[in-house]
């Protein structure tokens, strides 16, 4: 689809498969076409995936600097694209764009996928929610990520300078939105209550980031979610489970879950 | 040629360092005492009350969560010695006004001091190192934005004399800025800048505050000072560009022979050498810019690690990050700074560090000051 211009700002987004639409919200980590999970979404939808501002190719205004900036945004995407109603699926620091824009316009959703979302504090104030990844050895990261951590490591040495450009942009934007308040809202929860969709809470069962309890108190807030763990994933169930993650999202958007 | 004498009051008697990851950010207080703190404090501000009786000026600087430097609120520091000293200027460098909520309170603070000191105040402003983000729980990203729109505030909360000013920025906000005390000195204390970098200074030149550039070495200093001069010029300030405009520091010592000049240096090494910070604390995400960070991927040095290469008296010597040795040669070794970098009005010495024990440090500073500092003064003369 390309460069789409919202709000002055431009915003670079991508298309694929064919079927009902389905809204995906990229992670921290950038979107880039080409995984499994987006072909096996696009049997069956129509992916739309805007690169959030500040990542990948998309520009950044001085004035946005928290999510529900982009959860605006969006909404002006969908209005741009004709879209009355439809699937949303938001994976970590998207599944928190996504349940900001689903308390905005909550008749526009169909149905709800958080994968491993951030987004709100349901925990003591005396410690972290969410471990605190600019504060954390790489390493230490990449282990909390992923169940097999090597077969997701970047290697500078064999990237392009404007890949490299791309994935340091991403991490500098990710900072930008989610500093302070530490990957959370503090106003979101105050609000979830509207969002009457059904919603999933997908978790891989070895996440090191968004914690079993923190998905229950999550999910707790919507009126009518239901959790699911998958067993041999962690942070990013759609890259190291795509079968089983497309079938879980899938069979949920069908109403089969 | 001015010369201040600074200390970062570090605490340095810390376990041996592979017994832990960081000493900045999250190094466990459990290993400070506060018996012994209380003596480095009283010991550290006698040695400027010492440098200032020998003719120095006192510079002084803030960092937080670190045994390099327990001076987590320089002004709280910067006002007993704005009351015990009494000719010397005194310089801040800096407030770290991208990492702190409120400019305004910064403003009252400085005109307070400037005030207590009856005008003898030299306010300086820094961005601050890259492991002060997380003390601040500061967002690392548009922090250059943040430093200059809460440099101009203060600048407005000092200026004003009328009653209630406003200032409603991108970042930050007041309906009513009306600051007692005002500053003592008229329109405002001079206003100091630190950069690393000569896009930094760029905008430093621009502005015409006086530019001082830390432990840059040769070429460096002359790339941050070149870019200095050039916005100077640009901005339409003259041809002329003022030595009392810029500022360098490097660690110092004097011996009375080359042999006990570099015995105090190896101790003042301490300050680059005891230095442990992991790569989450020193890099990140936004500190430094999208390019420099590629070129950091590709092997280029981190900015604040060059240094750290030189860990040897004669190394730091060669680079210019060091002036230590018998007057004669610590004469020379500014000299050939001064003249490689284009001139500089300002030499701030590290002269404390780590373990340069008390009378070790008033010696250099006696030497210095005796010795050194009146053929420093001709410079540029």
């Amino acid at each position: 689809m390309g460069i789409i211009s919202l709000a002055g700002v431009d915003i670079d987004v991508w298309e694929g498969g064919s079927g009902p639409p389905l809204l995906f919200l990229h992670g921290a980590g950038g979107f880039r076409p080409g995984p499994a999970f987006l072909d096996l979404l696009g049997r069956h939808r129509r992916v739309i995936a805007p690169s959030h501002p500040g990542f990948g190719l998309s520009g950044l205004a001085g004035w946005m600097d928290r999510p529900d900036d982009i959860a605006h945004l969006y909404l002006e995407l969908l209005d741009r694209l004709e879209i009355p109603q439809l699937d949303i699926v938001g994976t970590s620091f998207g599944g928190w764009i996504a349940a900001e824009l689903a308390t905005m316009q909550p008749h526009r959703l169909r149905r709800l996928v958080l994968v491993a979302p951030a987004g709100v504090k349901t925990g003591s104030r005396d410690a972290l929610d969410i471990p605190d990844v600019f504060a954390t050895p790489a390493d230490v990261v990449q282990r909390m990520l992923y169940v097999d951590p090597d077969k997701f490591r970047v290697d500078p040495a064999a990237m392009t300078d404007e890949e490299l450009r791309i994935m340091l942009r991403n991490r500098e934007s990710f900072a930008l939105f989610a500093w302070e308040p530490y990957l959370h809202n503090p106003k979101l929860p105050h609000r979830l209550h509207k969002v009457t969709c059904p919603t999933l809470f997908l978790r891989g069962a070895h996440d090191g980031l968004i914690s079993a309890a923190y998905t229950e108190r999550y999910a707790a807030l919507f009126p009518d979610a239901r959790v699911v763990t998958l067993a041999d994933a962690a942070h990013v169930p759609q890259m190291e489970q795509p079968q089983e993650f497309s079938d879980t999202v899938l069979n949920f958007l069908r109403g089969e879950v | 040629m001015r010369a201040w004498h600074f200390s970062e009051t570090a605490y340095h008697l810390l376990p041996p360092a592979d017994t832990y990851d960081s000493i900045r950010v999250s190094l466990p207080n459990k290993h400070y005492d506060p018996a012994i703190g209380a003596d480095l404090y009283h010991r550290f501000l006698d040695e400027w009350l010492l440098a200032e009786d020998e003719g120095l000026d006192i510079m002084l600087n803030e960092h937080h969560q670190t045994a390099t430097c327990v001076d987590p609120a320089a002004p709280l520091m910067l006002s007993i010695l704005a009351r015990q000293s009494h000719k010397a200027r005194l310089l801040i460098l800096g407030n770290p006004i991208a990492n702190r909520n409120q400019p305004l309170r910064v403003a009252e603070e400085m005109a307070m001091i400037d005030v207590i000191s009856r005008g003898r105040l030299e306010a300086g402003f820094v961005r601050g190192v890259p492991y002060e983000i997380s003390p601040a729980n500061s967002n690392p990203v548009r922090m250059n934005e943040r430093q200059w729109e809460a440099l101009d505030m203060i600048v407005k909360a000092w200026t004003h004399h009328d009653g209630p000013v406003s200032f409603e920025g991108r970042f930050f906000h007041s309906r009513a800025m009306n600051i007692w005390p005002r500053p003592y000195q008229q329109p405002h204390p001079p206003i100091w800048i630190s950069t690393t970098s000569p896009a930094g200074a760029a905008r430093v030149g621009d502005r015409g505050y006086v530019q001082a550039t830390f432990l840059t070495g040769f070429d460096g200093t002359k790339a941050i000072f070149d870019a200095y001069r050039s916005a100077w010029r640009a901005a339409g300030r003259g041809d002329h560009v003022p030595l009392d405009r810029l500022a360098y520091a490097a660690m110092v010592y004097v011996g009375e022979t080359e042999a006990e000049a570099h015995a105090g240096a190896e101790k003042l090494l301490w300050y680059v050498t005891s230095n442990k910070v992991p790569p989450h604390f020193a890099s990140p995400p936004g500190y430094v810019s999208v390019e420099a960070g590629v070129q950091m991927l590709r092997g280029a040095e981190h900015p604040l690690s060059a240094f750290a290469k030189a860990a040897t008296v004669e190394g730091a010597i060669k680079s210019g990050i060091m002036m230590a040795g018998t007057p004669d040669q610590v004469v020379a070794q500014v000299r050939a700074v001064y003249d490689h970098v284009g001139g500089f009005g300002h030499l701030l010495n590290m002269g404390q560090a780590g373990f340069l024990e008390h009378d070790e440090t008033v010696r250099g500073i006696k030497l210095f000051a005796r010795e050194v500092y009146p053929r420093l003064k001709a410079f540029g003369g």
